[in-house]
């Protein structure tokens, strides 16, 4: 009876969430909306860093790279060629690439695939690394990506970038793709493989005695997560729609990973909480970066101010509360209705 | 079943193992003993995998597996425990049994993720198996405790259903009474015999006590300093004057 | 390319290598000591120009007060930066540590951005480092002539404090085996605070050093530096400090002397030390002068 429950339960709640995105999407201005968009990239993206840091203890800083590749591919396979000559005005498009145009959803495939490939090649040797040593070899091979793609002129367009990306973007796909998201990243890691990939994380030594091929258990799990990085990529160059080198930095790691973080390494929920809070706040404080012109005192606005802001963030949770929101765990009705009960229990106040 | 070749393990200047020659027929329990550092854990590595001998061969079933990855030999039929607990401690004890019986599921992450009917087919047979396995420790009840809560002789035992999880012909057991009070150790022995008969396994256990394993082992191998020096019954073991010897320098 | 050229290039690559020795020597003795990477060490090296460019205008400090000054405040920093980040999480599993190291620099970067700004300022002159100097047909900025001289008086001075003295041996216990030292009645939080000490102290040393060279300040400056320097430092074999000399030479040599010869690779620069440091850790991990070690089981 109660497992029934709660599968009425949680249709009526995907229901619910899906009928409020058809709402805010109608009703709500287009800053809002690019903010509930961005949060769908997000939780794609940072479920790909929960999988590899949350579930397989791989430490990679490595994801703006992939994002890059997943951006690039994304959006020159979409631009038709008429785009592409006007984006390359200093140096021709090499010809394949420029008659080269594919629908999106294929185009956002081979983003993800490309991101893969890419991370099968990196993989290699950088898997054979652990902790510090893949953190810093993994942020390298993103250093080298971006250094790559500024440099490849006729093939990305070099430090200029690409513009007029096509807004494929929309709430629906977006949000379509966090779903689809999050219900792969539930049936990965609760399957057989998922728990070896916790294994991996836990204990290596003993993953391998147990006849874990913990180097295949690592590249799996690198290049799915460099996949969702490449596919979370192209959809946010879809709706931003330009991309340069100089947005794929470390910063854009630092963000995932802080949603990461504080939602809770090796928790799918929290990665989701964690990803629309980080983003609503992220927007919410753009303020401070930009000029002010309130009532009639004037400030240039602290650029950087909101960095400061997320970065003690980070730093609180770190030193003060590691497991984040969620720790390990995963949402459940059965919790999520003991706090009401409890609360009820209590009287007021309760559990805050 | 397995014999080691000439193994010897050298780290820089140190050697930790030497000339080791080892062959066990099926269905024995072998004892490996000797004083603290004696290289008897190095011996388990080598043979495992977990290190690549310097020099010498290991065989296993009339198949060199010298030098193949841990996960590899761990396929072919030898499991192991390990001298100091190791088991997955964010996972309960079903989920620890239950990654070890991965290995004979063959499914791979497509069919495992997509919830494939095979794949549930075979996780359907592992759980029960698993489960079958954890009730022949008395650990079934536990079953959905966390791994690492568990009081520490039943973590022990944990990590031998675990081993046994992944079918192996061959178990390591490295000091698996370590740290257990004298009756403990001998219904630990006792287990160790009853478990060989019933999954029909070979045996081979470290041990830095000897009298703990005198009664389950048929036979015995000495090593001090990395050297073998002395090999037989448990009989002559006893009686060896270079046995003696350095364990009276220990203990 | 002609000899002169060449010496040139020589020159600016060793005066580039010196520099990068500096701040590696720094990772490599934290690295050494607590097994952490610290991720901020280049935003210190940034933090140690700043305070010296504030000291020199806005105190109006004759240069070399306010370079001591710097220094010195820059060094202080480094030891409260590990007091509030990394020692609260000392016996936190190693990912943690990591986070809040990155934390840490991007939280400096960032207080870095809002108080001085975002726009590059330029460091005044200082004729003793500032003049031309003419060797032959090489002719060279004096810092570029003072820096190799400074690290290695620096590199002996080290050599002399980690093997000769008291607190060397502190530091060499803690780094072999942190809770042994703490049973031997070493003053783990006392030695681990002095090497982040002196790392900083370098870093700071280095930063102005740095703008003497290339005399733009940003609070970004430490970002590219701090990552080369932490590869010299791999590449070096980390926890090693002679190692870390020679990897920050290895380093600054290539660097110049590929552009040198190669000028089309001139926009790759950026990627050689990632590329150096994949090739290292690949052939060996443990670096050119560091000690393989092996995972016990």
């Amino acid at each position: 009876m109660k497992i029934k429950r709660n599968t009425l339960l949680s249709l009526a709640g995907i229901a619910l969430l899906v009928g409020a995105i058809a709402v805010a999407d109608a009703t709500l201005g287009r800053f809002s909306v690019r903010i509930l968009n961005l949060s769908a990239i997000y939780i794609v993206l940072a479920l790909s860093l929960n999988l590899l840091n949350g579930f397989t203890g791989l430490f990679s800083l490595g994801h703006a790279g992939f994002m890059a590749v997943g951006a690039y591919v994304s959006a020159l396979l979409t631009m038709s060629p008429a785009q592409k000559d006007m984006n390359f005005f200093l140096e021709p498009i090499v010809p394949f690439l420029r008659d080269l145009q594919l629908p999106f959803p294929l185009a956002l495939l081979a983003a993800g695939a490309c991101a893969g490939l890419v991370a099968v090649v990196i993989g290699v040797p950088a898997l054979r690394l652990r902790d510090d040593y893949l953190a810093i070899a993994t942020l390298g091979f993103a250093e080298i990506i971006r250094v790559l793609i500024t440099n490849a002129q006729s093939l990305t367009n070099g430090a200029q970038g690409l513009k007029a990306i096509t807004k494929y973007s929309t709430t629906w796909v977006v949000w379509s793709v966090a779903a689809l998201s999050v219900a792969f990243m539930l049936a990965l890691v609760r399957s057989s493989y998922g728990r070896t990939m916790k294994a991996v994380r836990d204990d290596e030594v003993a993953a391998e005695a147990m006849g874990v091929n913990v180097f295949k258990v690592k590249s799996t799990s690198f290049v799915i997560s460099s996949f969702m990085a490449g596919v979370g990529g192209a959809l946010l160059g879809h709706m931003i729609t330009t991309i340069d080198p100089k947005m794929f930095t470390l910063t854009l790691t630092f963000n995932i990973l802080l949603i990461v973080v504080l939602g809770g390494n090796g928790s799918i929920t929290g990665s989701v909480i964690g990803a629309i809070v980080v983003t609503v706040l992220m927007e919410a404080l753009r303020f401070l970066d930009m000029p002010m012109n309130f009532l009639f005192i004037k400030t240039d606005g602290l650029p950087g101010l909101r960095m400061v802001i997320f970065s003690i963030l980070l730093m609180i949770v770190v030193l003060y509360r590691q497991r984040g929101l969620m720790g390990n765990k995963e949402f459940n009705w059965d919790d999520f209705l003991g706090i009401f009960r409890r609360k009820g229990a209590s009287g007021a106040g309760g559990r805050s | 079943m397995i014999s080691t070749k000439d193994v010897s393990m050298r780290f820089g200047g140190l050697t930790a193992v030497s000339d080791l020659n080892i062959e066990i027929q099926k269905n024995e329990i072998v004892g490996l003993i000797g004083p603290n550092g004696a290289g008897k854990t190095t011996a388990f590595n080598t043979i495992t995998g977990v290190y690549k001998p310097t020099e010498g061969r290991v065989i296993f079933k009339g198949r060199d597996i010298t030098g193949q990855k841990p996960h590899a030999i761990t396929r072919l039929g030898i499991a192991r425990t390990f001298q100091n607990i190791r088991l997955w401690k964010d996972m309960d004890v079903l989920e620890n049994v239950l990654v070890a019986c991965h290995l004979r599921m063959d499914v791979g992450v497509a069919a495992s993720t997509l919830h494939l009917p095979g794949y549930r087919a075979k996780e359907r047979r592992s759980r029960e198996f698993a489960m079958s396995l954890l009730e022949s420790v008395g650990l079934a009840d536990q079953a959905r405790e966390a791994a690492t809560s568990l009081p520490y002789g039943k973590q022990r035992r944990l990590e031998i259903v675990r081993a046994l999880a992944t079918e192996p012909a061959l178990l390591l057991l490295d000091e698996p009474a370590a740290g257990m009070n004298p009756q403990e150790s001998l219904e630990l022995m006792d287990f160790i015999g009853s478990i060989r008969d019933r999954y029909d396994l070979t045996i081979l256990l470290i041990e830095h006590h000897m009298q703990v394993v005198m009664g389950v082992c048929s036979r015995m191998y000495v090593l001090d300093y990395g050297v073998t020096i002395a090999h037989g019954t448990p009989d002559e073991i006893r009686r060896d004057p270079k046995v003696i010897e350095a364990y009276l320098g220990v203990d | 390319m002609e000899l002169s050229t060449f010496f040139q290039q020589l020159t600016n690559a060793l005066s580039l290598g010196s520099l990068y020795a500096l701040i590696a020597i720094g990772y490599t003795m934290v690295y050494g000591i607590l097994r952490l990477i610290n991720f901020a060490h280049g935003d210190v090296f940034m933090l140690g120009a700043y305070f010296a460019f504030y000291a020199a205008t806005s105190l109006a400090m004759p240069w070399w007060v306010a370079f001591i000054v710097a220094i010195g405040l820059t060094a202080m920093f480094g030891m409260g930066l590990e007091r509030v980040a990394y020692r609260p999480l000392r016996d936190s599993p190693k990912i943690s540590v990591m986070i809040s190291a990155i934390g840490a620099s991007f939280l400096i970067e960032n207080v870095g951005i809002v108080v001085f700004g975002g726009r590059p300022k330029s460091f005044p002159s200082i004729p003793l480092f500032d003049t031309v100097v003419h060797l032959g047909p090489v002719s060279v900025l004096s810092v570029s002539l003072f820096i190799p001289v400074i690290t290695a008086a620096i590199l002996v001075a080290l050599l002399w404090i980690v093997n000769g003295t008291k607190t060397g041996l502190a530091m060499r216990a803690v780094s072999t085996d942190l809770d042994a030292a703490r049973l031997m009645a070493i003053d783990v939080n006392r030695t681990i605070s002095m090497t982040f000490g002196i790392g900083s102290l370098l870093a700071g040393l280095g930063g102005i050093m740095w703008t003497m060279k290339y005399p733009q300040l940003n609070p970004l400056m430490g970002v590219m530096p701090g990552l080369k320097c932490f590869i010299a430092a791999v590449i070096g074999g980390i926890g090693n400090i002679p190692g870390a000399v020679l990897g920050g030479f290895l380093l600054g040599v290539l660097e110049i002397m590929i552009v040198a010869f190669l000028p089309e690779l001139t926009g790759y620069r950026d990627a050689f030390a990632f590329v150096l440091l994949i090739v290292v850790l690949l052939v060996k991990p443990s670096g050119l002068l560091g000690k393989h070690q092996a995972v016990k089981v």
